[in-house]
């Protein structure tokens, strides 16, 4: 492969639009006579809905329609759940409920007006009789006998348990010299993309054959189409589904959502095109929540630091209903529990808890996250009991290098990797010893700095399909234009990654072509064939691997047709400069103009030879890949306040061969802010009637700009074997390594004093407390 | 009522009639048709919406257009001039200092206020400079590179 531009800093192609405020959102569509729609949502955590009167609400100037419960009970199918686990119970859940309510936030009643502030409006004139019913928003107390549950049907609020194990863990356990355990709290957050969710839809009644035409705010376009057209009974070739600009995904546009398929319907039902925009407060209650576990871990080690054998019961909150993933989640940090260290003998148990608040599904990382946090802080709480290095401990019991592909205990077979490498890198970054002298000087003179360390593996580039929810190919076509110039289909729906720009790169690389020279699209099911979309850090490595499939297709036959007109051999011709030639005969060449011109002109073919120069591949993963590294933060403590102050903030990542340096920075500063966010100030918190009290800005702390650190980036490069690019994805890492290392470093900064564990987000107050109660002791 | 308002757009006078509810982030998204300021909270907090009213940067989702009578508002749009971006958008460009780019708006109308009030801001000053300013994808690093490639350009 040619490496003229992959691998280099090149500014992203979609940025000109986005800088200048041309790009289109879902909200920035416009369309004749469009409607707009607000939704009534509930106001209780659980209640009985006696009655609901809208009649206010029709007879309210400009409003055109108000639907309930009751008039798509039988029209529109229940919400689909895909990832599904066995055995668990599967309640029925509708785009606008009626008889109960079983969140704040979840959708009674939809108002579509000719004004959106008339939409809002007739909100308030809609009269609900509801009848409050015990609430349970916690996930310990909802699986007590007698807690108040969520569907009397199934007489208990565990939805599914799911178990995964491997080796013999009771006898690892016997053989252990230790045992040490550790509950922890991974605390629900929100994904909270800066543009919140939005669909447009349009009907064009042409005669026998509709189109229904949908914009909405997704990572998978073609997934939501198929959703729609099921839904709705429409042939789903009649269905239009368009991902414009996505201002920000974080895996909660991997959904499909009951609005995506309500607004369709009402443009359908009404003849006017209709649009929803959520509202921030919408967004903040009804949109997936992620993480939120709770883990009770138990590690039998060696008083050697080795791991023999992890025993983990999760309690896994899905809220009330299930979304489209919601079970298959907490899946993935089963898969996971093992990380990149040896661990023989592991089992997880993992029970589904339905409670009184908003669904949990995939939020970036979705369920891998949860297991590096679970595992890192293990390795930090080995350490201080066996008092060892949290660098022994890890070094002690990684995988070998040598030993990939390695097969864990939980089955995965992990691609390649050299944990070791990736953790020194960073050490000698951050100049541990140094640092460890210095904190041990610091402590005596009373002052808490805390170095901590956080070593992940992650499950990427989902996946085969045989091992995922959804098909885990991905599709792309080039196309050679008769100008020479070339476009670009990729099924990876982007939401701020970049792919114009990545698999430009590779397509012009591979033609000797120049990045203004080709066109990426995307995002639309009538213009892209079927694709499966942006999550799980799959685009390059999948979505990038089918357009390199698709790349050599059409150069083989743009071979054909050069050596036809140069009368030589096609094997081996040298595409460089937009001509192409022998590697011998520079001089004796065709431009890929030329070439493009002659294949659709097609007055002189070569033998057995279509005309045309258009190639689509669809490409199977034969495995997931999987990316590591570390992540080392620094703190300074302030023992008067609890207040964090960064120091250094180190990550050394993994992820195979990279196409673009400025992008895949990007993604790690983007990740790591959102793993920071967790580990500091992120954190939905429902109070005991199951009322929401960080629905808004006000509440809910994303971080800003002095928040954050600086980071220090660095990479170590060990390709897969698994595609053809050796690229394994990188759009999740800065969130998994992130959180672990910097609760390890606040942990690590007051271990001095006894301090073994805090449970997110560490919040001053917290902090503080913990220093306050163990120096009384 | 409706009523009569006045109101420089990018340098081009206009006069609308509104609601004296209508938000001006509405106004320039709905009646001017100019989106690309965004809405991403509708409280303040978020700045996707931060336009420049009469030179000064502020939140127009909640700012009432009647408030903007016979003012001058300069929204992202209006920034580069005779097809030349501004500084401040080729800094996010060069830097890479956008992802989704969403907030992206709003963030190069707080940068183009943060060098106007000082040229030569330290980095804190930047990060304190979008303390109204929220980014989900970026981590902000780049954000304040951008700026800082812009404050360069613009003081040579």
């Amino acid at each position: 492969m040619a490496t003229k531009l992959i691998g280099e800093r090149i500014k992203r192609k979609e940025d000109p639009r986005l800088i200048t405020g041309t790009a289109s959102y879902v909200d920035d569509i416009k369309l004749p006579n469009i409607h707009h729609v607000a939704f009534l949502r509930s106001i209780y955590g659980h209640a009985k809905i006696n009655k609901i009167d809208v009649s206010e609400a029709r007879k309210l100037p400009g409003v055109v329609a108000v639907l309930t419960h009751d008039d798509i009970k039988g029209v529109l199918k229940p919400m689909p759940c895909v990832g599904g686990v066995p055995d668990m119970h599967l309640p029925e859940h509708y785009p606008l409920s009626g008889g109960k309510v079983r969140f704040v936030g979840e959708a009674i009643a939809a108002v579509v007006a000719n004004d959106r502030y008339v939409a809002r409006d007739a909100l308030d004139l809609i009269n609900v009789d509801y009848e409050p019913l015990p609430v349970v928003v916690d996930m310990e107390k909802a699986l007590e006998k007698g807690a108040p549950l969520l569907y009397e049907e199934y007489g208990e609020n565990r939805g599914f348990t799911w178990k995964i194990s491997g080796g013999d863990i009771d006898k690892a356990f016997q053989e252990a010299d230790r045992i040490v355990k550790l509950r922890l709290v991974n605390q629900r957050v929100a994904p909270i993309p800066l543009e919140t969710r939005a669909v447009l839809a349009q009907y064009q009644d042409r005669g026998v054959e509709g189109e229904l035409t949908v914009w909405t705010s997704t990572q998978i376009p073609h997934g939501i189409r198929t959703s729609i057209a099921s839904m709705l009974n429409l042939p789903e070739h009649r269905v239009r589904v368009i991902a414009p600009e996505v201002g920000g995904g974080f895996g909660c546009k991997v959904d499909f959502y009951g609005e995506e398929v309500l607004i369709p319907y009402l443009a359908m039902k009404l003849k006017v095109p209709v649009k929803w925009v959520e509202g921030r407060r919408e967004n903040i209650q009804a949109t997936d929540h992620g993480r939120d576990q709770i883990n009770y871990i138990e590690a039998a080690v060696k008083n050697d630091g080795t791991v023999v054998g992890l025993r983990v019961k999760v309690l896994a909150d899905m809220g009330a209903y299930y979304q489209l993933l919601s079970p298959a989640i907490p899946t993935l940090t089963g898969l996971m529990m093992c990380g990149p260290y040896k661990i023989p003998n592991v089992s997880m148990e993992v029970l589904g808890v339905f409670t009184n608040k908003m669904t949990t599904d995939a939020y970036r990382g979705a369920g891998r996250p949860e297991a590096t946090y679970l595992l890192e802080r293990t390795m930090d709480a080995i350490a201080a009991e066996l008092n060892l290095d949290p660098v022994e401990v890890r070094m002690k019991n990684f995988i070998q290098p040598q030993e990939f592909p390695y097969k864990t205990a939980t089955g995965l077979v992990y691609d390649s990797g050299n944990y070791q490498a990736a953790l020194q890198k960073a050490l000698d970054h951050v100049g541990y010893k140094k640092l460890r002298e210095e904190q041990k000087k610091l402590r005596e003179q009373g002052q808490y700095m805390g170095i901590g360390i956080s070593s992940y593996v992650e499950i990427c580039a989902f996946g085969p399909s045989a091992a995922t929810a959804t098909g885990g190919w991905e599709s792309a076509t080039v196309r050679i234009e008769p100008t020479g110039k070339v476009t670009v289909l990729t099924g990876s729906s982007p939401h701020g990654q970049g792919q114009e720009t990545t698999f430009a790169q590779i397509v012009a690389d591979g033609l000797g072509l120049t990045m203004e020279d080709v066109t990426v699209q995307h995002g639309d099911t009538a213009v892209v064939q079927y694709g499966i979309g942006t999550f799980g850090s799959r685009a390059t490595a999948v979505g990038g691997t089918a357009v390199y499939l698709a790349l050599q297709k059409v150069k083989e036959k743009a071979s054909k047709f050069a050596a036809h007109m140069l009368k030589v051999d096609p094997k081996g011709l040298v595409f460089k400069d937009g001509k192409i030639f022998p590697e011998n005969n520079p001089e004796k060449s065709v431009t890929l103009t030329e070439v493009g011109l002659a294949a659709y002109l097609a007055k002189d073919l070569p033998p057995d030879t279509e005309p045309g120069l258009v190639a689509t591949a669809f490409y199977e993963p034969k495995n997931f890949t999987y990316p590591f590294g570390t992540h080392i933060a620094v703190v300074d403590i302030d023992p008067e306040t609890g207040q964090i102050k960064f120091r250094r903030y180190v990550a050394v990542d993994d992820c195979g061969n990279i196409i673009n340096m400025l992008t895949v920075h990007g993604q790690v500063h983007g990740g790591i802010a959102q793993g920071l966010g967790q580990a500091l100030y992120e954190e939905i918190v429902y109070d005991e009637n199951g009322q929401l009290l960080t629905g808004s800005f006000m509440d809910y702390c994303i971080p800003k700009a002095h928040h954050l650190p600086k980071f220090e980036l660095d990479y170590t490069v060990t390709p897969t074997d698994v595609n053809p690019l050796g690229a394994k994805g990188v759009g999740e890492a800065g969130t998994i390594g992130s959180t672990p290392a910097i609760v390890n470093a606040v942990v690590d900064a007051l271990a001095h004093l006894g301090v073994r564990n805090i449970d997110m987000p560490l919040k001053p107050e917290k902090i503080w407390k913990a220093i306050r109660d163990h120096a009384k002791k | 009522m409706k009523q009569v308002i006045q109101v420089t757009i990018n340098g081009k006078p206009r006069q609308d009639e509104v609601e004296p509810r209508l938000l001006l982030v509405h106004y320039l998204r709905d009646v001017v048709g100019l989106t690309g300021t965004h809405i991403g909270c509708e409280t303040s907090i978020c700045g996707a919406c931060t336009v420049l009213l009469n030179g000064v940067a502020v939140k127009s989702c909640t700012i009432l257009t009647v408030q903007a009578n016979n003012g001058e508002v300069v929204t992202i749009e209006g920034l580069a001039t005779d097809g030349k971006l501004h500084p401040v958008q080729e800094g996010f460009w060069e830097r890479h200092g956008l992802q989704c780019g969403f907030c992206t708006p709003g963030m190069i109308m707080a940068g183009v206020q943060i060098l106007q009030r000082n040229p030569n801001p330290t980095e804190e000053q930047i990060r304190e400079g979008l303390e109204g300013n929220l980014c989900r994808c970026t981590g902000y690093q780049h954000i304040v590179e951008a700026i800082q490639y812009a404050a360069q350009k613009m003081r040579t």
